[in-house]
Parts: C-alpha cells; sequence; structure tokens
C-alpha cells in the first residue's frame, strides 16, 4: 500500500512562466528535462494573441514576476512584441541559450528595457567555461557560438545571468566558482552574475546519466509549511500552449497540467513526482 | 493573507521621519534624528535591522532606546532575540552570504543581553495614519520580515494586491537599503525609505531617510540624504576589522556586497 504524498498550498501567485517557444529549440541538450529539440513539438509556440489573455489575468491576480521561456525564446516571431507586453507589467526575465540573438536584437532589447520602470534580464546557459567540457552536452560549437552571443549582450548595455548546471565542471566548489566567474569578465561582463541549477532526471537527462530512483519520492513525507512554502509552486504557474501547469518543470506530466485559465489552478498540488524530491532536497528554484 | 500578528496600533501624525536599516551606523542615526527634529517631524518610526555592517552594534540601540524611538523588528532583531545563527538576509549567493555571516557573527557578539532582550520585545508590524491614509509599517514586506521590495521588480498590480491583503493604503518598508517610492493619484503604494546604514550604491557617501507628511489631497513623500562622518565610521569599521569591502562602500557609496540580490536595473547603477 503507497504511503500518501504531502502536497503544496499556493500560498500566492507571484510567478509567471510562459513556454512562449514550447518545446521548440535550435538545440537538442543531452541533460534537457523536457527534451526540448528541434522536432519537438509536444508543446507548441504561442503567439502574442495567445499570450494576452494569460498576461491580463495575471495583472488582475497581481503577479510580482514573468519568466519568458521554451524551448529557445528567441525562435518565436513575436517574442519582442510579448516581452514588451510582459515588460508593461513586471520585471522579466528571458531564458535563452544566446545563439539567435544579433546586435541588433540586442539593441531591441536594451530599448525595451531603458522604456519599462522594470528589470529585464536575459538568462544565458553553458556548461563549463570551454568547448571541451561544454559542447558534448549543448552541441557542436556551441560554446563559441554563446560566448559570442554574451558579448553581444554585454556590448547593448545588457548584463545576462549565467546559469551552468550541475554537470558543469566545478560549478559547486568555490575554485570552479572563481573561475567561472573570471572567465565570465573576460567574455565582457564587468559584474558578472551566475547561477547554478541542479539537475532533474527527467527528460534527455534521464537518458545521459540515469531516470530517478523509487527511493527518490516525497511520499510519506510530511513537509512543515515553511518547507512547502520554500517550493516554487507555492508561489508560480507555467501557462503553456496546452493550459498551465504546476511548475517549468513537469509540462510532460499530464497529472501537472491543472487548468485552463489560471484562476483554476490556485488551488494546492500533490507532491507526488519523483522531480519534487529535487525541488525539495536541493531547495531548487526555476527563478533567477 | 500575510501574518499580521504582533502588530502594534499607533495613532494619526502630521509629519513622520521613517529610518530604515541602521546596520550600526550610529553617527548617521544621530544625523538623521537631528534633521528630523529639524524638519518638524511629529514623529520618528524606525523599521529595524538596528545592527550588521557597521561596527559598536551596541550604540546605536542605546540611542534608539535612549530617545524612546518606536520600532518595529527588522531579521536582525528577529535572529538575535532569538538566538539564530544567521541573519535570514534572504541572501542566495555563496559570497553574499560569506559576508553577510561575518556581519552577523560580530554583531551578535557585540549585542548586549539586555539589549536582545528589548529587541524580542519589538512589534513586527505598526499600523499608524496620516492624512487619512492608513499606513502599514513593515521591515520587509507585510508578508514576510525579509522580502525585497525593490523598485524594479514592485509592479503596481502586486502592490496592490499587497494592500488589498494587508487592508492599508502605504507600505512603509525597508530591508534592501535602496530608497523608492511609488504612490498612486489616490495616494496609495510603497515607500522604501532606504537605509541609514550604507550609501545607495550611486556614488554618493550620503545614506537615506524618509518623510512622510499630508499635503492638500493627499501624502508628500520626501527621501532625504543624510551626510555624516562617514570617514570617522571608515576608521572605526578597520579598528573593528570589519571587512575592507565594507570600508570601500561607506568611502565611496557603491556597493561591494550583497550584490547578487540586486535586480538588474538596480545593479546596473551600481560600480560592482
Amino acid at each position: 500500500m503507497s504511503a500518501s504524498v504531502p502536497a503544496s498550498p499556493l500560498v500566492a501567485l507571484d510567478t509567471l512562466w510562459l513556454q512562449v517557444a514550447g518545446t521548440l529549440c535550435n538545440l537538442q541538450c543531452t541533460h534537457c528535462f523536457i527534451s526540448s529539440s528541434p522536432t519537438n513539438h509536444a508543446h507548441g509556440m504561442m503567439s502574442l494573441d495567445e499570450v494576452r489573455p494569460y498576461l491580463e489575468e495575471a495583472e488582475r491576480l497581481g503577479v510580482r514576476e514573468y519568466y519568458l521561456t521554451g524551448g529557445e525564446p528567441f525562435l518565436n516571431r513575436e517574442i519582442l512584441e510579448i516581452i514588451e507586453a510582459a515588460l508593461a507589467l513586471g520585471p522579466v526575465t528571458v531564458l535563452t541559450n544566446g545563439v539567435l540573438i544579433r546586435p541588433e536584437t540586442a539593441a531591441r532589447l536594451r530599448a525595451l528595457s531603458d522604456a519599462s520602470p522594470y528589470s529585464l534580464d536575459l538568462r544565458v546557459p553553458m556548461d563549463g567555461a570551454d568547448a571541451a567540457t561544454n559542447d558534448p552536452i549543448r552541441g557542436q560549437g556551441t560554446f563559441d557560438r554563446i560566448v559570442a552571443a554574451i558579448g553581444i549582450l554585454a556590448r547593448a548595455g545588457l548584463n545576462p545571468v549565467v546559469t551552468v548546471t550541475e554537470a558543469c565542471e566545478g560549478a559547486l566548489s568555490g575554485d570552479g566558482r572563481g573561475r567561472l566567474l573570471a572567465f565570465l569578465r573576460r567574455c565582457g561582463l564587468a559584474q558578472p552574475r551566475l547561477k547554478v541549477m541542479p539537475l532533474l532526471r527527467l527528460g534527455a537527462e534521464a537518458t545521459r546519466t540515469r531516470a530517478y530512483a523509487e527511493w527518490e519520492s516525497l511520499r510519506g513525507r510530511t513537509l512543515t509549511s515553511e518547507e512547502a512554502e520554500a517550493l516554487q509552486c507555492s508561489s508560480g504557474r507555467m501557462v503553456t500552449s496546452k493550459g498551465v501547469y504546476v511548475c517549468p518543470i513537469l509540462i510532460d506530466h499530464p497529472g501537472a497540467r491543472m487548468g485552463g485559465r489560471l484562476a483554476e489552478t490556485l488551488r494546492p498540488f500533490d507532491l507526488d513526482h519523483a522531480a519534487c524530491f529535487t525541488c525539495h532536497e536541493q531547495g531548487l528554484s526555476c527563478r533567477t | 493573507m500575510p501574518d499580521l500578528k504582533r502588530t502594534a496600533e499607533h495613532g494619526a501624525f502630521r509629519r513622520v521621519a521613517f529610518l530604515g536599516g541602521i546596520y550600526s551606523n550610529y553617527l548617521a542615526l544621530s544625523e538623521a534624528l537631528r534633521i528630523a527634529r529639524a524638519r518638524g517631524a511629529d514623529a520618528v518610526y524606525a523599521l529595524g535591522d538596528f545592527g550588521a555592517f557597521g561596527p559598536h552594534p551596541d550604540r546605536a540601540v542605546e540611542i534608539l532606546r535612549d530617545q524612546g524611538v518606536p520600532a518595529i523588528q527588522g531579521n536582525y532583531e528577529e535572529s538575535l532575540s532569538t538566538s539564530a545563527d544567521d541573519c535570514h538576509c534572504g541572501y542566495t549567493d555563496p559570497r553574499d552570504n560569506r559576508f553577510a555571516q561575518i556581519s552577523y557573527d560580530y554583531t551578535r557578539r557585540r549585542t548586549s543581553r539586555d539589549h536582545k532582550a528589548w529587541m524580542g520585545t519589538l512589534p513586527g508590524h505598526i499600523r499608524m495614519s496620516i492624512a487619512g491614509r492608513r499606513l502599514l509599517l513593515c521591515h520587509g514586506s507585510p508578508r514576510k520580515i525579509n522580502e525585497f521590495l525593490w523598485e524594479s521588480t514592485t509592479p503596481s498590480a502586486f502592490v496592490r494586491r499587497l494592500l488589498g491583503e494587508a487592508d492599508a493604503d502605504v507600505v512603509v518598508c525597508t530591508h534592501t537599503g535602496l530608497h523608492w517610492s511609488r504612490l498612486d493619484a489616490a495616494g496609495r503604494g510603497v515607500v522604501n525609505v532606504g537605509a541609514l546604514g550604507r550609501p545607495a550604491n550611486d556614488g554618493r557617501t550620503e545614506v537615506w531617510m524618509t518623510l512622510i507628511e499630508e499635503r492638500p489631497g493627499g501624502l508628500a513623500v520626501e527621501h532625504v540624504p543624510v551626510p555624516y562622518d562617514h570617514e570617522r565610521l571608515a576608521r572605526e569599521m578597520r579598528e573593528e576589522e570589519l571587512p575592507e569591502e565594507f570600508v570601500e562602500t561607506i568611502l565611496t557609496g557603491y556597493w561591494t556586497t550583497c550584490l547578487e540580490v540586486l535586480p538588474a536595473k538596480e545593479r546596473a547603477r551600481g560600480r560592482h
């Protein structure tokens, strides 16, 4: 007989994620927990007209911040208009692999940022401070293209947050961190910002290393209210072309779709997935 | 709903001076109290975080207690009065946390037992009114003592929700160390009063306090720079062997630590 699972209450809807590029990506990273690729249409591209009703509902609900992701958001032809619409309501973070960002795009982003009272952040991932460590995960030639993108953003006066996963050698040690920060300074970032992300044993990553084991579960556990409130599902929701999901991580899991509109999803969620174990044990938040 | 237990109800005022994080800067605190008197404030309130960062933490607390300045707890007072092992400042970056721990360990060691007990008696929130507007005083946000309300990440729709949940017209807060305010035409919104403890990451050595007063039809908010003998403070910080990074901030006006919590716009205004 299986034990019961703890639930995460929705304390407040502070963070709205929008999967504006679905699962479509120009890259195919071997650790992607939603297996985004040039051919993965599991979640579709969202037009500005599809995004707008969610932004309006979010404003009525008093959402604090917006995250735009994919897939690769800059594959979305309306991405700049979507960023502008979200920046009118609050701070925006765009999760991009960076390689499609041209100097003209960076200049437009800078102009959108300057025109808003709210912060615009770009978040660019790497998997090591050289091609030898990065490219086996992100793809041949991607290291040079990511470094070029960081330079383009820096020259436009934008200061991207660089994320590395635990797959990146030394990301968790003080020395490794220092080397990464020094490398980012050489890339042109005067005030380098770095975020380390745990890996999720889902999607492509389940093949690259291993899938979750049975013991990696919150089943039978009780969480204090403080522990439950630390989980990102207590303060956020994820919108894709298919509806509203509990979080950005579980969009491939049918039980994680909570409704068609945000108002239908303002309720507790049973922490029945192995990835919930990672969020709890490692304090994972997809927020910056 | 925010947890508003331990809320003290105060009365109606005409012109009030608000003091944000003092961070042991007793020299700036004395100056701020002098300015408040000179500007005719009919009350002065302190919004928590009396210690941290600066030297001789008991000196600022003694001034507050001697002068009977009404105050609420910040995360520092909550931590010190409950013998917590860290300040619960809410940083996420390892370097920021390392410097925060240096501050907290020094302050905890050098704060008298009597002052710590007094900190435990302070309310978490105070309600008051100015010009008929209902103010809620809190340290971070109405719902959390260490939530950061930065200008560029506190959108107006979110503020309306906070005000509705807190049943208030104006949230008066500190915790970020950067002053800003946004009131709508009806006089509803947020006033972050800034900090007396260290400069505002803008290359100026002054620190900041805030006056809120009635004016025809609503409220006026004025963020007031507080010049003080920052070179003396820097000298005393060095004598106390506090990190040179902290001293640099006092002497240059630019933050050298607590940087990773800054949103993009606020970070871009600084040097580091």
